[in-house]
């Protein structure tokens, strides 16, 4: 690693996720070719109401079996660049002039939790133009934000829709919009809503209070669980999987310094994007790094042992030796990268521990790449 | 079994002399770490603080400063490696 890119480090004084395998996807299509578009025809759209604002599409509350797919999809990181949802105001149920408006983020897989958890009310739902990004990434990076959101209000002509002057908005939004702000310039007041879409019927039956409880990111098992797809997309991007074929197959044909042991390889990195996520609280230490090279570090010492302990001769020593310099390194590469999708990291400790982390493990793969180079002529 | 990250690193700062203790910053809060303390909020955990930029954002009194970002490696990764100033990746 160069010095300017620890230069660079300290220079940070917004970062915005919107980039990793698995932390936020990209921009979905152009502002412009959404903007105008009612979505009459989208499979999850029943119906339309007549308002002081023109028509609004009136929006199903079960999801289907085509929803559900798509959201496998995404999680899979398969185009889900392409899984926006145009912005506008829609209906639920039979909404009126007195009924709660929800905003949303234009991110699919937002929208229809929230859609899907307003079954049984009747409300209207402002999505924003967040370029196909959910609200937490969105917040990050300023689209769901201040100034969209008065846009958006002004646009969709709210005030004749509604009586009030009241907008709910996901928690997680408040990152990037000001409420005494948008109160100044739109009128409209802010109430935050909680964290997850499936608390917002006990939020409203409790006449829009949340408890402490409905306020906090969780980061469970499951919450864990459900981003291993996304990690090992992330890690087996079109590049990375043809370099590997490519060495491979160099190895196969006889290039003898590029031979690997690919199950091994293959392993460090489930170690470190299926196992880290998965066990992150039981990992003893607090840097995400950390906490994959010490995995890292079992899973090389078990390979070493499957492929026969002691090992043969200096030629098995030096691949022994390859092995505890490479898997706990790819471990601990991925392990840090797992820092995108865990909610309890800050950038200031991010940078921290990639400070003292990057360097290490670059120390590491080149000084394991010797040991296998050495494994091979000596 | 720990969901804390890095201690003493967060560049979150609250000033209760500002504060007149709307509770706002306790409200928008994803972990919890302003609490009401009767008139004024306070700080009850900082090293908890994610620098999302919540409560800054949505104090009116300008009592919290903070430098918003995002903890994600790769995101630092990428911007570093293109060169950019912030991280963000396209």
């Amino acid at each position: 690693m160069s010095p300017k890119f620890f230069s660079q480090l300290d220079q940070f004084d917004q970062a915005s996720c919107d980039c990793g395998p698995s932390c936020c996807p990209g921009a979905a299509k152009k502002a412009a070719d959404l903007v105008e578009s009612r979505p009459f025809d989208a499979p999850w759209v029943t119906g339309r109401l007549n308002s002081e604002a023109g028509e609004i599409p009136v929006v199903a509350t079960k999801l289907s079996f085509r929803d559900r797919a798509g959201h496998w999809r995404v999680r899979w990181g398969v185009r889900r660049m392409s899984f926006a949802v145009p912005p506008g105001l829609y209906a639920v149920g039979s909404p009126d002039a007195r009924s709660p408006v929800f905003v949303s983020a234009n991110y699919k897989f937002s929208f229809d939790l929230l859609r899907a958890s307003l079954d049984g009310l009747n409300g209207w739902i402002l999505v924003l133009d967040t370029q196909g990004i959910n609200v937490w990434c969105a917040a990050g990076k300023a689209t769901f934000g201040t100034d969209e959101l008065v846009r958006r209000l002004e646009s969709a002509k709210l005030s004749r829709v509604v009586s009030h002057r009241t907008v709910i908005l996901p928690q997680l939004g408040a990152s990037n919009v000001a409420a005494h702000e948008v109160l100044k310039r739109s009128k409209f007041r802010v109430v935050y809503g909680p964290v997850r879409a499936a608390d917002i019927r006990p939020f409203m039956d409790a006449g829009m209070r949340a408890t402490p409880e409905m306020r906090r990111v969780r980061f469970g098992l499951r919450d864990r669980a459900v981003l291993a797809p996304e990690e090992l997309a992330g890690v087996f991007s079109r590049k990375v999987v043809l370099v590997l074929l490519a060495v491979w197959l160099a190895g196969v044909l006889g290039v003898r310094f590029l031979r690997f042991d690919g199950p091994a390889v293959l392993g460090a990195i489930l170690v470190g994007a299926v196992l880290v996520p998965v066990l992150l609280p039981w990992i003893p230490g607090r840097a995400f790094a950390w906490k994959g090279w010490l995995l890292g570090l079992f899973f090389a010492g078990g390979m070493i042992v499957l492929r026969g302990f002691p090992p043969a001769g200096i030629r098995g020593w030096a691949a022994a030796l390859s092995y505890l310099l490479i898997l706990p390194a790819v471990s601990a590469f991925l392990g840090m990268g797992f820092t995108g999708s865990s909610t309890f990291t800050s950038l200031s400790g991010v940078i921290k521990e990639m400070k003292i982390a990057v360097p290490l493990m670059a120390l590491s793969g080149i000084l394991g790449i010797a040991a296998t180079v050495a494994a091979v002529v000596l | 079994m720990s969901m804390r990250y890095l201690d003493n690193v967060v560049t979150l700062r609250f000033d209760p002399d500002k504060c007149p203790g709307c509770g706002k910053c306790a409200e928008v809060c994803p972990h919890g770490i302003f609490e009401m303390d009767g008139r004024r909020a306070r700080l009850v955990d900082r090293d908890l603080c994610i620098e999302c930029g919540a409560c800054m954002r949505n104090c009116p009194f300008e009592a919290i400063s903070v430098r918003p970002g995002v903890g994600c490696a790769w995101a630092i990764l990428i911007s570093a490696w293109k060169g950019k100033p912030a991280p963000a990746c396209d």
